[in-house]
């Protein structure tokens, strides 16, 4: 559940925005909406243009469609680490002459890894977009990589991984909860890689992984902000658009689970944890491979199960019975495999793990055998709904939004469709899919402990 | 998986705009001239005054308001206590209880926060510009009428002592204590704005009233308004919201906080990454060299990944993930921080490269080259940084009144950053960067001689 970012700075925001509740795959609504252009270039390089015209600033932004899940057995940590390696010297430019030209202009510029994508973006003033472009363009064929720069780059990331993961329990157990939900999918190893394989990563790893991903049949340009469609297509075809196109890539079809059919634990008990708590996920199918109408239904059941102070878990747990201090649900949507769907509690002082795990899943039961009220449902929708009215507030969201959803199989009039689509859900929809899918025992629980409790 | 990542989830954009602009307001604000944004001076029938950026593009409106008095204000014994009453705006106002206002928010379609610094508490609320009756009379309510009752107090009592006893097991959160109290020695700053299990075990409606009552007025308050609203609307809206506050606020005087430096504090935990943070003196807001100040932390380890700091720990060495260095300015304090995470086994000599760089800074200090390149990134930087959503912007123009910068300062601050001068920049970090700095290491202890 980690997506990572380059640099520090905009890793904050990640964080923070993590550390939230739920998020519905958010879209934006149509009516009053700027035009939304797409085209592709001949290279294949597919344009996505989101015009808002407020103040004199462009998002740039190029997704590749490679992720930590795409990358070869035994080297984990590939695609983090080649994201890393994009910020040095190419064949035109000495190493921080990109970050020196941003900066110059006052811009702010990052990248971030997942699963399924990278992306790099810089956030600038509409006359710098050609700029940013050129730079962007030359670092996605004409990066020269040197032994030092790998080795030195390589403990960044190390130290990286050590921030992220062995300083915090939290995210010890959720690599380790990941491994075991996951049984053949690749979504089982963290995005930032095993530490033992992150240490053997070298320059031939990096320039095969390079040379196979890094071209314009395989990467979307999304543009949001102060500009027309017209000026970014003149300004693309300048740039990207004199970019040989690579070789087709093959599909990009990975192992997938088989049957699952056991119940797993995961207990992690360590000093540094006060408070002891838990999550239980399952896998569900994601918005690309959930038939229609089944995600939209996964998404308003997360949002009635444990949405936020309104859902039926915390005026449960938390209110009502005041045996948990947090109670939420999450549904990963934008992912091109099948996702997962989790519940996280966290018991109130002197309620044992077990009685809030108990009645959590009673929770869960209840909507799997007794459905949803219209009421919730209605209330819901239009949470959701008007979520993509606050959406449009932001540039930045508007053009991850777009380049997630392409990244993972998705395409513009799904996102465009979305509202409607989740208009549509019935309430029936959403009991059957917590029945299908929500089992226990096809389940996996993480139980963070400290070191003092016993587990159950 | 991170799928539909949470950055996109536009819910929590007030939220983050909030944690930028008070954990890293340091590089004010400047604006390109076509950046500028129009801003309204709107005052009430009752004397409430808003500043107002009017824009129909997208149907909703932000709000954003401060009243000054933050954690501070906490009694001696009650610490915790407006930290605790920000976490219950929402919890019952008026005739509605729990249960009964946040039901009328999600009718309203609206999102209402509240969050406390050391200096004011501030509330901000985003809603549909078609539902903005009802949201706005739920904000009066919440500003007016906090009911405080019992079961929610204990309940977000309760999520708050977990997370105190959390932070009792975590070497980080265990050494931000300490470094508080061992910076701010009696200060008022020296005391955890979170409180104590015991503050916070005593905490009563009672206390809550008082507080609310002493800070929630009309004097202390700051608000700015951007969105799909007319000057004339809101004009009614501020006085329906705030008109009826008392005149003004009973604060609790500060003093200014004398930090205590030139001491070494270590928080030993055998992990492999060890936290170090050095503290030098700062810069008050309203000292005649804090731009040149600002411009020095830009370029020892400021916002772009060009500082000497991030050049030297990370892209030579590879020492970091993450290094920089900040102004940290509040009210009665100021101070220029670097932080930094580095693998334990070298942990000595991050610590020795850092101290290298701020000496290279005291006694050299920036090139012409460097500072030309620092005003140009802190100039152009501002439009991107703070004027990127209704939120941000909303966020923006409440810390432009507080620090009583002027409606007209974004006209200004170019201006401002264009005339200092390499001398200046070159004393100012010779008298900040000299001082003997305050040293935190989280980690196993440093091998003997390593004085950092």
């Amino acid at each position: 559940m980690t997506m990572l970012a380059a640099r520090l700075r905009s890793c904050f925001v990640v964080l923070v925005l993590v550390a939230g509740s739920v998020v519905p795959a958010a879209a934006e609504q149509k009516a009053g909406q700027a035009d939304i252009t797409d085209f592709t270039l001949a290279n294949g390089m597919q344009v996505v243009v989101i015009p808002d015209r407020r103040a004199p600033i462009v998002t740039h932004m190029v997704w590749y469609k490679v992720g930590s899940a795409d990358e070869p057995p035994g080297k984990s940590g590939i695609a983090h680490f080649f994201e890393h390696l994009m910020f040095k010297a190419t064949k035109t430019y000495p190493e921080g002459a990109f970050d020196k030209a941003i900066a110059a202009i006052g811009g702010s510029n990052n990248a971030f890894t997942s699963y399924d994508y990278t992306a790099f973006y810089e956030t600038v003033p509409p006359e710098a977009l050609g700029e940013m472009m050129a730079f962007e363009a030359d670092r996605m064929r004409n990066l020269i990589l040197d032994d030092k720069t790998i080795v030195t780059e390589r403990d960044v990331i190390l130290e990286e991984r050590r921030a992220r993961v062995d300083n915090d329990p939290s995210s010890l157990l959720e690599e380790e909860v990941d491994a075991t939900l996951w049984q053949n999918q690749p979504y089982r190893i963290p995005v930032i890689g095993w530490k033992q394989e992150i240490e053997k990563l070298d320059r031939a790893d990096a320039l095969t992984f390079y040379d196979h991903y890094y071209r314009p049949n395989n990467a979307i340009l999304v543009v949001a902000g102060d500009v027309d469609a017209e000026t970014v297509r003149a300004l693309a075809e300048k740039s990207y658009g004199k970019l040989e196109r690579g070789p087709d890539l093959p599909p990009r079809i990975r192992p997938v689970e088989p049957e699952q059919n056991t119940r797993r634990t995961v207990t992690l008990t360590d000093a540094r944890v006060g408070e002891p708590s838990f999550s239980t996920q399952w896998v569900v199918p994601s918005y690309h491979t959930a038939k229609r109408g089944e995600a939209e239904a996964l998404d308003l059941l997360s949002e009635i199960l444990g949405g936020g102070p309104r859902s039926r878990l915390y005026q449960e747990l938390v209110v009502r019975k005041k045996i948990a201090t947090s109670a939420v649900a999450s549904f990963q949507g934008s992912m091109l495999d099948d996702t997962n769907f989790a519940v996280y509690a966290e018991p109130r002082d002197g309620n044992s793990i077990a009685d809030v795990e108990a009645a959590t899943n009673a929770e869960v039961a209840r909507i799997a055998t007794g459905g949803v009220t219209e009421e919730e449902l209605d209330r819901a929708k239009d949470r959701f709904i008007r979520s993509t009215v606050f959406a449009r507030d932001r540039q930045d969201a508007m053009a991850n939004m777009y380049g997630a959803t392409l990244a993972t199989g998705g395409t513009i009039e799904d996102i465009t469709d979305w509202p409607d689509r989740i208009a549509k859900v019935t309430a029936d929809q959403i009991m059957t899919a917590a029945a299908r899918y929500l089992v226990p025992d096809r389940s996996v629980t993480g139980y963070l402990l400290p070191k003092t409790q016993v587990a159950n | 998986m991170e799928a539909t990542p949470k950055p996109f989830h536009a819910r929590l954009a007030l939220g983050v705009a909030t944690l930028f602009l008070s954990a890293f307001f340091l590089i004010l604000p400047v604006l390109s001239a076509r950046a500028a944004v129009a801003i309204q001076e709107v005052k009430s029938d009752k004397g409430v005054t808003a500043w107002l950026v009017e824009d129909y593009t997208v149907p909703i409106v932000a709000v954003r308001f401060a009243f000054d008095g933050g954690s501070t204000q906490d009694p001696p014994g009650k610490e915790g206590l407006a930290n605790l009453m920000t976490g219950l705006f929402d919890e019952g106002a008026g005739d509605l209880d729990s249960d009964a206002f946040q039901t009328s928010l999600d009718d309203a379609g609206a999102e209402m926060s509240f969050n406390e610094t050391r200096d004011a508490v501030y509330g901000s609320m985003r809603m549909l510009a078609e539902r903005k009756d009802k949201a706005f009379d739920l904000l009066r309510l919440a500003v007016q009428h906090p009911r405080f009752d019992k079961a929610p107090i204990d309940r977000i009592r309760a999520q708050i002592v977990a997370s105190i006893v959390s932070g009792e097991r975590d070497p980080d959160a265990v050494a931000a204590r300490k470094w508080a109290e061992a910076i701010y020695g009696g200060h008022p700053y020296s005391r955890s704005a979170q409180g104590t299990k015991e503050s916070v075990a005593s905490l009563t409606a009672e206390d809550l009233h008082a507080l609310h009552k002493a800070l929630f007025a009309r004097g202390g308050l700051h608000v700015a308004v951007v969105g799909a609203i007319d000057a004339a609307t809101l004009k009614r809206k501020l006085d329906e919201v705030f008109g009826d506050l008392p005149a003004e606020p009973a604060l609790q005087a500060v003093p200014d906080a004398e930090l205590k430096l030139g001491q070494r504090l270590e928080v030993n935990y055998d992990r492999p990454q060890t936290s170090l943070q050095l503290a030098y003196p700062g810069v008050p807001r309203d000292a005649p060299e804090f731009y040149a100040a600002a411009l020095m932390n830009e370029i020892l380890g400021g916002g772009t990944f060009t500082s000497r700091l991030f050049k030297e720990v990370r892209d030579k060495r590879g020492l970091a993930y993450s290094i920089s260095s900040g102004l940290m300015n509040s009210e009665h304090s100021s101070s220029l921080v670097i932080g930094t995470a580095t693998r334990s086994d070298r942990a000595a000599e991050t610590l020795a490269v850092i101290r290298d760089v701020v000496k290279g800074m005291a006694g050299e200090g920036p090139t012409a080259e460097e500072l030309a390149a620092a005003k140009a990134y802190t100039v152009g930087a501002y439009a991107i940084n703070n004027l990127d959503s209704s939120a941000s912007i909303a966020s923006t123009l409440v810390e432009l009144q507080i620090e009583g910068l002027g409606i007209d300062y974004m006209q200004r601050r170019a201006g401002y950053i264009d005339a200092v001068t390499l001398d200046e920049v070159k004393a100012v970090a010779r008298k900040l960067l000299s001082v003997d700095p305050a040293v935190m290491i989280v980690g196993p202890p440093l091998p003997d001689g390593s004085k950092g």
